[in-house]
This record gives structure tokens, sequence and C-alpha cells, in this order.
């Protein structure tokens, strides 16, 4: 973990409440696709917690969805403005048990992690799939960045675009022996109960710290008691108790 | 040159500054991003006879100078913290401890202090009897005097390491609380614990945290926990360790004036992970700025 001073480079909306920011600053904590970051928003005590999207050397990409004060301040910073965050938290997605056709699935701004992680599968020589979930077409963002890297099908609820429905209408392909999810908690409980194969889900928690300090984020699992933050947000899906 | 050494309760510390327990785990994770024995000391995770898995989440919510958190006292139990968790600090902090431990009943608090007076690393035992996120123990011990007295004596009685007892806000009348515990024995106390409160989910109408309410902590609470060290400090005549929203070198300045001799660090661990290291850092010059040579001078300079 790092902790620094990052320049905004660029934020600007990508879809309906939807914000897109590239950030400047030092990513070497950053080692798995899947961790997050931990960043102060004015006006508020508590940092607030977002996944990574992309990053290399110097500069790192954040998607997310203005839901509060926090997010609301945060779509109002401006090229060169910085933003203190801890950078590097959590465990990530372990792309060594994918095998050569893994299965992606992201639900709205649970998507954002799944990019790097597609990159990276990509890298390592695998065919990713990815099924992205949204409510309405107004939704949909880097449809064409994720198509650039794998076939893609989207879902909506309302069926503005895509199949009409939840991530679960779409069945896997048969080739497919692993599974990837980030996404809300019903999402992720619903694929760990129709999917028949492994899997790795990021999961969700109001968190304290951010770094395994304040124990605000335990969850039971099958393997003992984990910090969300810390021991997570990626879990084995065997592990995981709904 | 200025002296930030302290005293508490006959154990030398550097500085004044600790960690407060529940918000610094058994230390590894800060160990991680930089020497923690630069810190007077701290106190670890709230301890307990049995291990806890505290409350369901969500356990945390926020407020506009601070925050609440429901943990409820998660920790592996005293047997596993002797086991593992000790002879791992040992690797990375040096100095005497503090051993924060809570309990259900009479009996918990005695033998979990027991146990830890027993362990050479552990400094000062840190009775818990005002955790407001568990139910059927821990603050209904020090809402009243009697009953933090009858803690007070039971744990004084098996323990040779000095017994600081660390008391709830959420009382009518502290002062009366911690002469009870003076009288019993103690032999310092520490305050505030945080005070209890509440927030709601305006789309589900209903508290954010599980445990419906939980224990308000930062800057919100500075003032509050001034006043009540003031207080303390005017009733009796064992150390005051004062904490509740400390935030920066001046914060510590404030506390000692009050009446503590020493202070402790809790919720901006949180959002600042090298806040303790930087305060003691800036101390000094702090000191020099107001004036301070020796800051056993301050102790209590409120009062004279």
């Amino acid at each position: 973990m790092t902790q620094g001073q990052y320049i905004v480079i660029s934020n600007r909306p990508i879809a309906a409440a939807t914000w897109e920011m590239l950030l400047a600053g030092d990513t070497s904590a950053l080692t798995r696709p899947g961790q997050f970051v931990n960043l102060r928003t004015g006006g508020h005590y508590l940092r607030r917690p977002l996944s990574v999207c992309a990053w290399d050397d110097s500069r790192l990409t954040l998607i997310y969805k203005v839901v509060g004060q926090g997010t609301d301040w945060l779509s109002e910073r401006q090229a060169g403005d910085p933003i203190d965050m801890l950078c590097g938290l959590g465990n990530g997605f372990d792309t060594g048990l994918s095998g050569q056709h893994p299965l992606l699935i992201g639900g709205g701004v649970g998507l954002p992690p799944l990019y790097q992680l597609a990159r990276q599968l990509v890298q390592e020589g695998k065919q990713p799939r990815l099924i992205m979930g949204f409510n309405s077409m107004q939704e949909v963002f880097y449809r064409e960045e994720f198509e650039r890297l794998m076939p893609v099908t989207v879902t909506t609820m309302d069926g503005s675009c895509g199949v009409r429905g939840l991530v679960t209408e779409v069945p896997p392909e048969a080739n497919c022996t692993y599974f990837y999810a980030c996404g809300p908690s019903p999402m992720l409980q619903a694929l760990c109960g129709c999917l028949a194969m492994p899997g790795q889900l990021s999961l969700e928690e109001r968190m304290g710290c951010g770094f395994g300090a304040c124990m605000g984020c335990t969850i039971r699992t099958r393997l003992g008691d984990k910090r969300v933050c810390k021991e997570g947000p990626v879990f084995l899906k065997e592990e995981l108790i709904w | 040159m200025v002296s930030t050494a302290v005293s508490l309760c006959g154990i030398r510390m550097d500085n004044p500054v600790m960690a407060a327990s529940g918000t610094f785990g058994y230390g590894a994770e800060f160990a991680d991003l930089y020497d923690i024995n630069c810190l007077g000391s701290f106190s670890f995770k709230g301890t307990t006879l049995h291990p806890r898995f505290g409350n369901p989440t969500p356990r945390i919510a926020e407020s506009a100078s601070g925050m609440l958190n429901a943990v409820g006292l998660q920790n592996p139990g005293v047997e596993k913290v002797i086991e593992e968790e000790l002879p791992r600090m040992r690797a990375f902090f040096s100095k005497p401890v503090m051993a924060n431990v809570s309990g259900f009943a009479l009996e918990e608090y005695v033998e979990t202090c027991r146990l830890l007076d027993g362990q050479e690393q552990v400094g000062w035992l840190e009775v818990n009897i005002s955790c407001p996120n568990v139910h059927g123990g821990g603050m209904s011990f020090g809402t009243c005097p009697q009953s933090a007295a009858e803690v007070t004596r039971a744990v004084k009685a098996v323990c040779k390491k000095p017994v600081i007892i660390k008391l709830s806000p959420n009382v009518s009348d502290i002062a009366a609380i911690a002469r009870a515990c003076e009288d019993a024995g103690a032999d310092g106390l520490s305050l505030i614990n945080t005070l209890v409160g509440m927030r709601l989910n305006l789309k589900t109408r209903k508290p954010i945290l599980s445990n419906v309410t939980g224990g308000l902590s930062g800057p919100a609470i500075l003032p509050v926990a001034l006043a009540m060290v003031y207080r303390v400090y005017q009733a009796v005549r064992i150390p005051i360790v004062g904490m509740g929203g400390i935030s920066c070198a001046r914060d510590v300045v404030e506390m000692m004036l009050a009446g503590a001799t020493a202070v402790q660090i809790g919720a901006a661990n949180l959002v600042d992970p090298y806040i303790c290291r930087d305060i003691i850092e800036d101390l000094p010059a702090v000191m020099a700025q107001l004036g301070i040579h020796n800051l056993n001078d301050i102790i209590g300079g409120a009062h004279s």
C-alpha cells in the first residue's frame, strides 16, 4: 500500500451518473487486477473505496457512480487537482486458476475491475468472454473498450440494449470452466446459485479503514472470518456463505 | 531541546502518544507501513476470554466529522492472542504494550486479565468497561460506580501490572465512576470510549448499522473528551489516558492541559495510517512554538 497525492489528468462522464477519472501517481503498489484505492473526498471523514479499472507505470483509471456527496465531490475535480489516496489495497483476482476460456460477469459499476483483469487474461494468451449487465441503455459504458479484448454480451433490465433481463439469463459457453464476477451482492449470490463452475467474486462492504485495521468489514466464510478489505475483496466461490 | 517523555503508572514512555484499541489491530498492519517503535505505545485490539466474531456488517457508518462503529469486539480470544499475536508482535514492537480487555461477566474479565498480566510484553492492562456495541456486558459494567468498582477490585486482585480502567462517556456522572474505580484500586483511567450514536439509510428507512447503534469517534467528540478528562482530573489523583478525536499535535497538548498524562489516537488512524508517526514528529516543534520544554509540566495545566 502507498499513500500519496494523485493528480487528476481527466475526469468525464461516460454514461448516466457514471464518471471516468484518470490520475497520475505512484502505482507501484498495484500488483493484481481487482485491487482498490481508498480516497479522501471533501467534507467526509472516512475515505471512499473504489476499484481500479486499469493502470500502467504512472497512471490509473477509476470509474465511479455519483451516488452521494462524496462521489459528487469527486465528479467536480478537474485536471490538475490533487486527490489524497491509499493505493494498492486488497488481494485482487488470481488469473492462475482461469483456464483457457474464463467467463467474466460484471454488473453496473462492478465492471471496472474486470477491465484490467480482461487485459491481463488476454495478455496471458487466454480467451475470455464477458457478460455485462445494466439497468438500461443509458448506463452502458466501456462496451467498445471491452469488445476490443473479447466477445461481449450486454444485458439490460428494461431490454433497451442487448438481452432483456439479468446477467444470469445468459447461459455460459460450453468451453467455460471458470468465472470472475463483480457487481451488486444479489447478482453475485444468484451467480453462485446458478453457475456450476468454480470462480472468484469481488465483494463490496462498508469499510472503515480499507487496510485491515478496524475490523469494520469482516464477513464469515467457510475458511474462517475474513476482512473484505484485506483478505478480500476477491473471494473464491466455494468459501462464500450466502 | 524539548522533552516529550512521560511516565504512565511508573512506566516511562518516550512520548505520550499511543494508538487506541480497536483502531490499530495488534500492530501488524501499521508495522508494514512504518517502524511503530516511534510510538509511546499502543493499546491492542480489545481481547476477550473466548473468540468473538462480533456484529454482522454493516459495522461502519459516518458523520460530518467522525464515524460510527459497531464492530462488537471481534477478536481471536485471549489464548490465540498469547500464542500467536504477541509472539508476532515481538518482531516489530519492542516496547511495553497496553493489553485491552473486555468481558461479559466478572470472571471473564478476571481470567483474561490474569492471563495477559503474565505476558512479558504487556506493560499495562486497560480494562474496557465501556464498549457500547455488545449486549449483556461491556458498557453495563461501566455505567454505575458499584459495578465499575467491582470489576476494578476483582481484576486488581489478580494483576501485578498497572490496571487502567477505560470509562464510558455514556453516563450521567463520569466523575463518580472515576472515583469509584480509584477507590477500588485502579492505577489509572482512560477516557473517553465512544459515544452512542445512530445513522439511518434514507432508502431503506432503517438504521445503517446492523447493531442499530454504534460508537461515535473522530474530531466530533474532541470537545466532549476534553470536558470529561478535565472533570475527572479534578475528581481523582491517578493518571488519566485521554482520548477522543485527537488528530494533531496541538490536540495532544490540549488533552494534556485538560489533565491527561498520556493520550490515545483512535479514529484518525483509520483515515490516515501514518497519523501517529506524524503527530510524534510534529510534537517537538509544536511544543517549542508554545513555549513548552517538558511535557510533564503541562499535565493538568488548565487547572492551576
